[in-house]
């Protein structure tokens, strides 16, 4: 897909639209809740994701969208499943271990994660386990009802306590 | 079911000393030597014990690798307890490839019920690497999940979902690095997050490439990284250029610059062995010069016997004082 390969390599203009997609939703949400049924809400927002995210990041439907902290590349295309990679089989060319044809998505997340102003750096930050059971529902949904940031309880002890002590 | 737990292990204290013997040489500011057992594909302990017996007089850890290059082998907690049984100190590989979080975090607990202290995190190679690429690959956590959880269980005393452990496992955590593969300028900073996910010692992959790793650790110490972790270069003895081809074609994220295949490739047949040992000896010999290195990680393959030569040779024999805890191995292996 070229003009998806286009835009992927502009990450700042990304999130860009991310960021507005985000506040659009936020002040949208409220009277989304009071109009349309939870169940009509789930199909549409899956549709569009699909059709959206699917079309510009190949996006996997996990449910949990990290695409700001990881340069606007979906870290679901890797093979592994890494939510904190690059893996140490990347070859010299830049290429996925597991799919020779394929540049190595944490490779290029790293770079573009570089060019980004707003969320720029956040590829640094640790990323928790995913979540499957979010797999095939609404990441945007997800996080207007805070449900992509839920962490297992046991996580929670750590991170908070990593908080607590600035 | 209800059972009591006659030998609580956990009367010593609340503190975490470390029952790590690997730790323990790394704190002292000694350089640790660790080295790669090959797991047989066998249900006979004596062929752990051959193959530890080896590396266990001029080793401080011994690590028992998890299905490595994606091929079945007896399993890392079973190669682990076995020589934690006859009183070597095994370093328990643990990869994200063939198990959930579920199975994961039992095995850490059965591996600390059965004397294992070091356990190294990885994610693995993928299932297209080895002899049975038609497996379901899982990969349900990644690397720094498993650390992070693993460090949950032994700090909080918890599973991850929060449940609580009555005796949490004493670990000493580590993880893999690979400096040698893109992105070689920002790989520093996936060894942060490695720390920050709790790894407290490093064994990195094979190191052919010493200016490299140079780069590497200057952009470590610039980060101070080498304070808050303790480094172990990963080296091996190439037994032929054709060996070396293998490796660098076949196995993930291997790389071998064209000068050291040369060399092999130059040496007539009979001294190709021989220089595949200078080579590791002479790499050793210069990492070791490199500030925050602390040990080296030997991963000879099929070349177990070659490691006490390595070590003698690169003059860095450790008086390895853990040796009385150890009964006498003999050629048979240990009686059970
Ligand atoms: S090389 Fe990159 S994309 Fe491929 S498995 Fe490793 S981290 Fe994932």
């Amino acid at each position: 897909m070229p003009g998806s390969e286009w835009l992927k390599n502009r990450p700042r203009l990304l999130e860009a639209v991310y960021a507005a997609s985000k506040s659009a939703l936020r002040l949208l949400h409220p009277l989304l809740k009071r109009v349309a049924p939870a169940g009509w809400r789930e199909r549409v927002f899956v549709w569009s994701e699909e059709v959206s995210k699917g079309y510009l990041f190949n996006c996997q439907m996990c449910g949990q969208c990290i695409l700001h902290s990881t340069g606007m590349t979906c870290p679901m295309n890797c093979p592994k499943n890494l939510r904190n990679g690059p893996c140490g089989g990347v070859r010299q060319n830049g290429h996925c271990e597991v799919i020779p044809e394929m540049p190595c998505v944490w490779v290029q997340a790293w770079r573009r994660d570089a060019l980004m102003g707003r969320y720029g750096g956040e590829v640094r930050v640790l990323q928790p386990p995913v979540n499957r059971e979010l797999q095939n529902s609404s990441a945007w949904l997800n996080l207007l009802d805070g449900v992509d940031v839920e962490r297992p309880p046991g996580w929670s002890t750590i991170e908070l306590e990593e908080i607590e002590s600035g | 079911m209800v059972h009591s737990d006659p030998i609580s292990t956990d009367n010593e204290g609340e503190q975490r000393d470390s029952e790590s013997r690997l730790q323990q040489v790394l704190l002292g500011g000694h350089f640790a030597v660790t080295a790669e057992l090959n797991a047989p594909d066998s249900a006979d302990p004596k062929d752990v014990y051959a193959n530890a017996q080896a590396l266990g007089d001029v080793c401080d850890g011994i690590n028992a690798t998890d299905g490595s290059g994606a091929n079945c082998h007896m399993s890392s907690v079973a190669c682990c307890a076995l020589m934690a049984k006859a009183g070597y100190e095994p370093v328990l590989q643990v990869s994200c490839r063939d198990r959930n979080r579920i199975a994961i975090q039992g095995d850490l607990l059965g591996a600390a019920a059965l004397g294992v202290h070091n356990v190294l995190c990885l994610t693995g190679d993928d299932v297209s690497a080895g002899d049975q690429p038609q497996s379901r690959r899982v990969f349900d956590f990644d690397a720094l999940h498993l650390l992070r959880t693993a460090a949950i269980m032994r700090d909080r005393g918890v599973f991850l979902s929060g449940r609580k452990l009555t005796t949490p496992p004493r670990f000493f955590l580590g993880a893999a690095a690979n400096p040698f593969v893109p992105p070689q300028d920002l790989r520093h900073l996936r060894l942060a997050k490695k720390i920050e996910a709790g790894a407290e010692f490093i064994q990195t992959q094979y190191c052919y490439d010493v200016p490299i790793f140079e780069a590497f650790m200057r952009r470590v110490r610039d980060m101070g990284l080498h304070e808050r972790v303790h480094i172990l270069v990963g080296v091996g003895p190439l037994r032929s250029e054709r060996a070396a081809e293998f490796m660098r074609s076949r196995v993930p994220g291997v790389h071998i610059p064209d000068a050291v295949v040369e060399r092999l490739a130059k040496t007539p047949r009979k001294q190709k062995r021989e220089e595949g040992i200078r080579i590791c000896v002479e790499i050793i010999e210069q990492v070791r010069q490199i500030e925050g290195v602390q040990g080296v990680h030997i991963m000879a393959y099929r070349q177990e016997e070659a490691v006490p030569e390595i070590v003698e040779r690169a003059g860095i024999t450790r008086r390895v004082a853990m040796k009385e805890e150890r009964p006498a191995t003999t050629k048979s292996g240990l009686k059970d």
